[in-house]
This record gives structure tokens, sequence and C-alpha cells, in this order.
């Protein structure tokens, strides 16, 4: 049994609303933070507990506090990004469908740090009901006194506002969330200037994930070093997984990043195998947006070691052997699942949420999804493989936001690992449309359960 | 007067200094000819433009004196500020114009390429940028997507097809005018400028955003269909208006006016009065006055040689240095196909062949005699 610091309440009858939690230890490490430490205090435990982003990009939390540009009289806002769109990752709908006071105890001593007063929650619009359980939590929260003016006889006021989004997946870029605050079209900014210097209304922002700003409360809790004792390296505490697709156990699961893919994926207490007696294909380990990965170079990496769930073992090999930690959305595919079928989606996805601002996103992830329309189709020709690559290599690297890469790496993954299912898909039209690729040739170091 | 701080920047192995504070795109743009990158959505007259097209994406192999490092990723010229001791690869980068090409190809993509008919055609930037930047031929083979028709009213024509969402024109109408009458519509590939619900733009400035839109997506109704610029002979003029400062191009044929235009730079972009303010023009100078004698003029207006609308006109000199080589130097000593050419070279024209009995599609190699003087 893992380290559990997040969910360790939330199978706890009641724990959603104010006095249960209180009655479990809740909001005690808002009055340690706020009654007995200092601000710096607090971003240097922050620091020290080596906590990083669990939004996607894995940017250390203290770090990008520490960015903030604090210049007199302009107020400060911190932002928590609850626009969880991306395909198979539903951690921070969890968190905040059921320890909804966890996310505001964290979200009150992080505003404290960065002495914001007016704190928002931009939750995605799919979210309908979450966002009422976080605004009734809000209101019991301010009922108790621990939101609203001088709190604990602090002299710090603060207040939680939710806003809800209209359900676009670019508005969980971060610039992109603030334009949408803000009111406007949801395009994310060209950056420089960073949130941290110019982000809400012209004012210094900081925007963490929902998950990152629960984790503040553990940290404060039990003081960073001992959270930067939990896991391994550089990758500490404990990160949520979605995880989904063909295995017996999908849901949200808490690791504490030293356990093995193997062991996420085959063991009891996580994943439990793969559904229906089937031998795993494929993986995305972090989203819908990081580099699919086939079974072999899964579970051991290029060079043979073992492979764990954590930031640097899952990156391990780059994007040529590896993929990324993401946000946690463990998506496993088994022998049955189409690789053409699957990045199709995917480019589908992306075709139909990049905000058309900049044009190799705008008519890049198009041109992918009706190359791959026609390939799935059983239409393709043998030089859409090389155009698609051609294309996705375009978009990478060379749009505003990290939507195009997002769109690119799983298209670019899919070919660099399964080229050969693609070119079956173009040599065998007819077959392509009634039966399965299947494993082919990746069988050979799958893991056959005992 | 006080200190200019001076950053040097190194473009393309030319190094200028310019002030603190300058984009990689301006500095670029001092240095002049091939080094300036193309911007398609950049508006320097425009607050808040560019970044968005991305054909002017530039290579930084030394972000700084200080900070020696290269950039991770090609960069925005246009919003990109310049560091001191800053070198930036625009055409002496393979990977600028690998991107650059992908680039046009991208913006190509859903473009009807209607040129034949649009009346933009000739002082287009999305022609230059192709036929300096792009590709000879498209790899897209699906069908280009359609939008469904707008009217803006009476003086602007709006075509959405050929739109390369650039934003300006909604810059434009946020600068200059009061309240904004139109916008970006939907998200993606099938964004869209259209105002909400079927409103026609009614601002007296709003003409201007025929003078910004880089291509033939919103056009000039007084001028449809009419005549094709480079047949217009462009003449600066000035009227005493009460709205604006009156300083126009007229783009006349004979005596006729067909069509009245902001001054415009070697860039595109709109000349700036001498009172240092952009020269913006109503709409009552730049679709009622269709009349000579409405206007005082000045003088042939200089045009770009190497621009279409030069052609048979005047030897203006805007910008661009005469080249140094003869086409003959460059070549080789091979004197250059022209068009006319053909009559006397290929046998398209000789009565013993007899087109409509080729199969298909005719080209270069159906014919034996073509390459005689390759």
């Amino acid at each position: 049994m893992g380290v559990k610091l997040l969910l360790e309440k939330a199978n706890v009858p009641g724990i959603r609303t104010y006095d249960v939690y209180r009655r479990e230890g809740g909001y005690a490490a808002a009055e340690k933070a706020l009654k007995e430490m200092s601000i710096e205090a607090i971003v240097e435990e922050v620091k020290k507990s080596g906590l990083r982003g669990r939004g996607g990009a894995g940017f250390p939390a203290g770090m990008k506090w520490s960015f903030i540009a604090k210049p007199e009289g302009v107020p400060r806002h911190l932002v928590c990004n609850a626009d969880e769109s991306e395909p198979g990752t539903f951690k921070d709908r969890y968190l905040m469908e059921f320890l909804p006071h966890l996310l505001l105890e964290g979200l009150l001593i992080s505003s404290f740090a960065l002495g914001s007063n007016d704190t928002y929650i931009y939750i995605r619009g799919e979210y309908a009901w979450v966002a009422t359980i976080l605004e009734e939590a809000i209101i019991e929260a301010t009922k108790n006194g621990w939101l609203g003016k001088n709190i604990l006889g602090t002299g710090f006021d603060c207040m939680i506002h939710v806003h809800r989004g209209a359900g676009a997946y670019i508005c969980g870029e971060e610039t992109a969330l603030i334009e949408s605050l803000e009111g406007k079209r949801g395009n994310p900014r060209i950056k420089p200037p960073f949130p941290a210097i110019q982000g809400l209304w012209m004012r210094p922002t900081v925007v963490n994930n929902v998950e990152t700003l629960a984790a503040v409360v553990p940290i404060i809790k039990m003081g960073g070093e001992e959270y930067a004792k939990i896991g391994v390296g550089r990758s500490t505490g404990t990160k949520l997984i979605s995880a989904c697709g063909n295995i017996n156990k999908p849901g949200v699961y808490e690791i504490d990043m030293t356990i093995s893919v193997e062991d996420f994926i085959y063991s009891d207490e996580y994943c439990g195998g793969i559904a229906n007696g089937k031998k795993l294909k494929a993986c995305i380990p972090g989203g819908s947006s990081v580099p699919i990965l086939p079974a072999n170079l899964l579970l051991k990496t290029a060079k043979g070691e073992t492979r764990y769930m954590n930031y640097e073992s899952l990156s391990d090999g780059g994007f040529a052997t590896g993929s990324m930690m993401g946000s946690g959305g463990f998506i496993v595919l088994d022998e049955d699942q189409c690789i053409v079928k699957n990045t199709l989606t995917l480019a589908r996805f992306y075709r139909h949420e990049s905000c058309g601002q900049c044009s190799p996103c705008r008519e890049g992830t198009g041109w992918m999804e009706k190359i791959l329309q026609k390939i799935e189709l059983g239409k393709g020709e043998s030089s859409d493989i090389d155009l698609l690559w051609d294309i996705q290599r375009k978009i990478e690297g060379n749009t505003i936001c990290p939507l195009g890469d997002a769109a690119a790496w799983p298209v670019a993954a899919a070919i660099r690992h399964f080229r050969d299912e693609f070119e079956w898909h173009i040599q065998n039209r007819a077959l392509s449309q009634t039966s399965n690729f299947g494993l082919q040739h990746y069988a050979d170091p799958i893991h056959v359960p005992a | 007067m006080s200190e200019q701080t001076l950053f040097k920047v190194t473009v393309d192995n030319i190094t200028i200094e310019v002030p603190a504070g300058t984009t990689i795109l301006q500095a670029a743009r001092q240095i002049g000819g091939a080094v300036a990158p193309p911007a398609m959505c950049y508006y320097s007259k425009l607050e808040g433009t560019g970044g968005k097209c991305r054909t002017c994406l530039v290579e930084v192999s030394k972000g700084s004196e200080k900070d020696p490092r290269p950039m991770p990723k090609l960069v925005a010229s246009c919003r990109t500020i310049v560091m001191d001791g800053m070198e930036v690869k625009n055409i002496t980068s393979e990977k600028v114009i690998d991107a650059r090409a992908g680039v046009v190809e991208f913006l190509l993509l859903n473009h009807p390429l209607d040129c034949p008919i649009c009346d933009q055609a000739g002082e287009c930037h999305l022609q230059d940028l192709s036929f300096e930047h792009g590709k000879a031929d498209t790899r897209y083979e699906f069908q280009r997507r359609t939008f469904k028709k707008h009217d803006l009213g009476k003086h602007i024509q709006l075509h959405m097809t050929r739109c390369i969402l650039c934003y300006r024109c909604v810059f434009i109408a946020d600068q200059l005018t009061n309240k904004r009458e139109h916008g970006i519509l939907d998200r993606g590939d099938h964004a869209e400028i259209a105002t909400h619900i079927e409103k026609s733009l009614g601002n007296e400035f709003i003409g201007n955003v025929i003078d910004v839109c880089p291509v033939g997506a919103l056009t000039d109704k007084t001028f449809r269909f009419k005549n094709r610029v480079w047949f217009l002979k462009p003449m600066d003029a000035h009227r005493d208006c009460p709205t604006c400062s009156g300083r126009v191009t007229l783009w006349n044929r004979g005596d006729e006016v067909f069509r009245v235009t902001a001054r415009k730079d070697e860039w595109g972009e709109i000349e700036d009065n001498p009172d240092g303010k952009p020269g913006w023009i109503c709409n009552t100078c730049r679709f009622d006055k269709k009349h000579t004698n409405d206007w005082i003029i000045e003088g042939p207006r200089a045009i770009s040689r190497q621009s279409v609308i030069a052609q048979g006109h005047y030897a203006g000199n805007v910008g661009m240095t005469q080249p140094t080589e003869i086409f003959k130097a460059v070549n080789d000593g091979r004197a250059p196909h022209l068009l006319m050419d053909i009559h006397n070279e290929s046998e398209v024209n000789l009565p013993s062949v007899r087109l409509s009995e080729i199969e298909g599609p005719s080209h270069g190699t159906s014919f034996n005699n073509n390459s005689k003087n390759a």
C-alpha cells in the first residue's frame, strides 16, 4: 500500500462537507500557515518539497511562485486551473468532487503565500456539478471564517471565485485561461510577458493546477523536507494518476512515484491487469498529448531498465523511445485497439480544439485529421505516412502555445513506433476495414501474466 | 535629449544598432532587402498585432552578449525584443527557410487561389509570400473549406475563404473606431470574420480594414471587378477633409478615379502623415470622392519596381535596391525564357500538332522541341 497524502480521507463519509473535513484534521495546515509561518517560509517549504506542477509540464511550483513580480500597490492573483480537458485525465475532477475543502485549503495557503486577495478557480464548463460543489464548499468555508475578510485575525483577506469555462480545451493553457477569465476570446497570449509579470488584468498572476495546489496542504502539514523524501529523485511526493482504457480497474490512483509501470498496470492494488485477459499493446502514459509507447518500450526503457511511474523514468530516452508524465492521464490500449483509429481520434480532438489563432496549428491539425481519416477508411497511399510526418514536424515548435506540440506529438509517436501498422492499413485496404492489425511482432516483449 | 540605449544586433551577419525595445523584425527592416522577414499579421501601426501567422519566424543563434545561449525554438521576430549582442539568422538558416515554407503551405492550404478573379491580385501579400518563400505545388488533396457568406454593408466585401485570420481588421476596429462590430466567430479551422448577427460595418473609419487586409478577404465594393490594379496609375493626392488627413493615393485610368486608398509604404503599411500619426483615411474620402476634381493631385506615386503594379508605369524606387547582376550573369549566361518565346519555339503553336488529340492535359513533356533554348 503506497503513501496517500491527497486521497487519504477521500472515502470518509460526508468528507465533502466542512464539518466532517474539519473533524478529520482539515484546515489545520491553513491554521499553521497563516498563524505561525511567514510568507517566505511557506514559499521556502514548497521549494524544499520539490513539488512539480501537476498540470502537465512538470515545472517546479516553488520556482514558479518565486518568479511572481511584486510591484508596489498592484494586486496579485492566484488562479487555479481546473480546466481539466486533456482526454484521459480526470484526476482533478475526483479531487474537487470528493475533497473540495482540500483544494480550498490549498488555495487559501497559496493565496496567503502569494498575496492574492482574489483567487479564481477556472473550472471547465462540462464540470457543472463540480462547480456547484465548490461553490457550496466556499459558502461553508466563508461561514466558518476561512475565507473572507481578516481570516483568523491575521488581517489577510481572501475570496475564492469559481469561474465556469465554456468548454474549450485551449483554455487550459494558462494565458488563454487568463484571457477567458477576463471575458475575452480564449486565445493564448504571446509570451513574453509571462503571467508572473503580466497576467490577469495585467497584474502578476500565478496559474497552478488543482492537484498542485491541493498538494500544498500535505507539504505544510508535514514540512517540505519530509514531503521530498517520498518519491524518487526530482519526482517528489505523490501523484494522482487517472487510469483508463482496457484495464480491469479504471480509476484515480494516488502513487508515490517509486512503483514501476509494470506493477501499476498489473498489480491488483492499481489497474489490475488488462481487461478480458487480453494483452497489452500500447499506452499513452500522461494524457492524450504525450507520445504513445508500445508495450516493449513502456515496461522497459530502451536500455533495458525497468520503467517507473515518475517524471524522469517516463521521459527516459526522450521522444525517440520515451514519453512524458504529463497530466497523469494513463490510457492503456490492448491488442484489439487500432493505432490508426486511435491517432485519428486524437487528431480530430486537436483539430476541433485548436483556437485558430496561428496558422500551423489551425491548418495543420485539420490536414492531419483528413489524412488519418483517409488512411482509416482504407483509402490511404504510402506517401501519406511521410506527409503526416512532415506536417507534424512543421507544426511542432512553430506555434504560439503548446497545443501545436500537443497535436503533433501523438501523430509523431504513432508513426515512429507503429509505422508498420500504418503501412499495413495502406497495403491491405479492404482487410483493414474488417480486421485489426493486432499485436503482430510487438508480441515478443509483452508481459504475460502468470 | 535623453540618451537612448543602443543595442547591437546581427541579422544574417549584418550588424546594426537599434534602440532598446526594438523588435527583431523592425531591426531587420532597418537593414532592409531580403533580410527583413515577411510579415502577414504584424502591422507596426497597430498595437498588439503579430505573432499569429508565423511567417516571420527566425532563428536566434545567440541570445545576447550576457547570455549567449541560442533560443531553443524559432521565434516570431515581430514580437521578440532584441537584446544586446543578439545574433539572428533569417534567410541564412535552413531551419527558418524550411519552417517558413511550411507556414506558406499551411496558409495556402484552404486558400481558394482565385487570384484571377480577386481584386487584391497584384498587391496581395500572400501572392508575394508564396512566390518568394513557398513551393510550386501543394500536397493538399482535400476539399477546401467554405463559409456561409456574410454581407458587411455597401462598402466592404468579405471573402472569408481568402482570409488568413491575421486579426489585423479586428485590431484596427478596436483601435480606430469606438465600437467594434465585427470579430472572430468560432475557433480552429472554421474560425471566421463576421458580425454578430448580420450587421453592416458603418463606422466612419472602418474602410481602413481594406487597407490593412493582407489578402483579398476584405475588398472595396466600389472598386469590385472594375479593374486590375496593375492597369491603374497610382497618384498621390489630397483634399481638405474635415474628418481625416485627406492624404490618399488615387488609382486612375485616364481621368477616371477607380479607387482611393491610403498611402502605403514599402512594407505595405499606411504611411505616416507629416504630423507623425498614421494616415488612416475616412470612408468619405475612400468611397465617395471618385472624381478627379475632388482632389488636388500631387504627382505620381512611387511604386517598388519589383511590384506588378509598377509594370509600364513609373520607375519608382521604394525600399528596394536595383540588383547589381543582370539575369544572364546569374543564370550562367543563359537568356531568360520569356512567355513570348513560346510562339517561336513551342510545338504547341505549330499547325501540325492537334491539341485536341492529346489525351488528358498536356504539359512540357508532351512536346519535343520545347527545351531548345535551355
